[in-house]
């Protein structure tokens, strides 16, 4: 058992550190550290990509924080014919 | 010019008490003229793993209640003369200490000392607030461990804004001290590398400490692992930290231990018997 055990590796660590950026990125928000419009530019990238082919240039995201209400703005340029074909 | 450094982390355990007392004494050994304040009020253990228990008379909260002067509660280190300890009550009030008179305390350090080490409770309650609060610069040290990086992470979160330096709209430095690190587990995978952790909390490498027998050696005879086994390795990982902070370029290194095939084998075995 002892050679087999020492040839099985058991590679723990790539977990602990994907569950982390995951875990920390969502609570960097929460404690107000984050840059939020960053995130949200990709995060919202990433849901469009799935359907759309885009220009991560032509995308734009605006997030205003005011005393009474805060803004978020996306702008995003679609290719040509993008929506016709859909 | 002195600093004040805070030497914090958030979760319990992961050797904030070892290495106030580790990198106190480097750097007094370097020559420097340092305190090393016990801010875990209730909970005191910087005087027994200094090796000062016996010698405690006033603590920081005399001082701070003014019921004791600074120079009666300091206690000059036996071994080197420019290391002093200020250490903490072991009264059970939770408001011993107040903002006001901290910094009254910090102030009047400054005139007597190059480094004040502050060695902050474990959590993210007052004494840990007041542990940084007036600070200069913090060492935060983390275990390569879920649960370690990630309270780290947060009182990065606090050092930036809860700091008096943080408030007045200065930047706030902030340095890793990794320990207990094993380089041949995080080879195999089983452990985060350095790199990972550097990667997820984003703030410059101080040292890398490595786990190590020695560790337990020091506090169970009262004396910081650099005065007790200089040349082991964790020792050199705390004096090459020390040496950093005091602005010299020294290459990384992980101090981990070279062993042969043979004894590595030998080795797991004793660990698994």
């Amino acid at each position: 058992m002892s050679l087999f055990d020492f040839f099985k590796r058991n590679r723990s660590a790539p977990v602990a550190r994907e569950r982390l950026q995951l875990l920390l990125s969502h609570e960097r928000i929460l404690t107000g550290r984050a840059d939020l419009a960053a995130l949200l530019q990709e995060e919202i990238l990433a849901v469009i990509a799935k359907h759309i082919a885009i220009d991560r240039d032509k995308v734009n995201v605006k997030l205003d924080r005011g005393s009474q209400c805060s803004t978020l703005e996306i702008d995003i340029e679609m290719p040509e014919g993008t929506l016709a074909r859909s | 010019m002195s600093k004040v450094m805070v030497v914090t982390s958030g979760k319990g355990g992961v050797g904030k008490t070892t290495s106030s007392a580790s990198l106190g004494a480097a750097l007094a050994q370097a020559g420097q003229n340092v305190v090393v304040i016990d801010f875990d009020v209730g909970l005191r253990n910087l005087d027994l793993v200094m090796g000062a228990e016996r010698r405690v008379v006033f603590d920081l909260v005399n001082v701070v209640q003014g019921d004791a002067k600074l120079a009666q509660a300091l206690i000059r280190d036996k071994r080197v003369d420019t290391l002093s300890l200020l250490p903490a009550s072991q009264t059970r009030d939770k408001d011993a200490l107040t903002e006001e008179g901290v910094g009254r305390v910090i102030e009047e350090l400054r005139g007597k000392f190059d480094w004040i080490i502050c060695d902050s409770p474990a959590g993210i309650e007052k004494g840990a607030m007041l542990a940084m609060r007036f600070a200069d610069i913090a060492v935060v040290v983390t275990n390569p461990e879920v649960s370690s990086v990630r309270d780290s992470d947060r009182i990065i979160g606090m050092l930036d804004s809860k700091t008096q330096l943080a408030e007045n709209g200065g930047k706030f430095e902030k340095h890793l001290l990794l320990t207990r690190y094993s380089a041949a587990r995080a080879a195999r995978g089983e452990m985060l590398k350095v790199d990972d952790v550097l990667e997820i909390l984003a703030i410059p490498l101080l040292g890398i400490v490595p786990e190590s027998t020695e560790i337990l050696n020091a506090s169970n005879v009262g004396c910081p692992i650099t005065l007790h086994n200089p040349a082991s390795n964790a020792a050199r990982a705390y004096s090459d930290a020390a040496r950093r902070l005091l602005g010299e370029k020294i290459e990384m290194n992980d101090h981990a231990e070279r062993r042969g095939f043979m004894s590595r084998l030998l080795g797991r075995k004793a660990a698994m018997a």
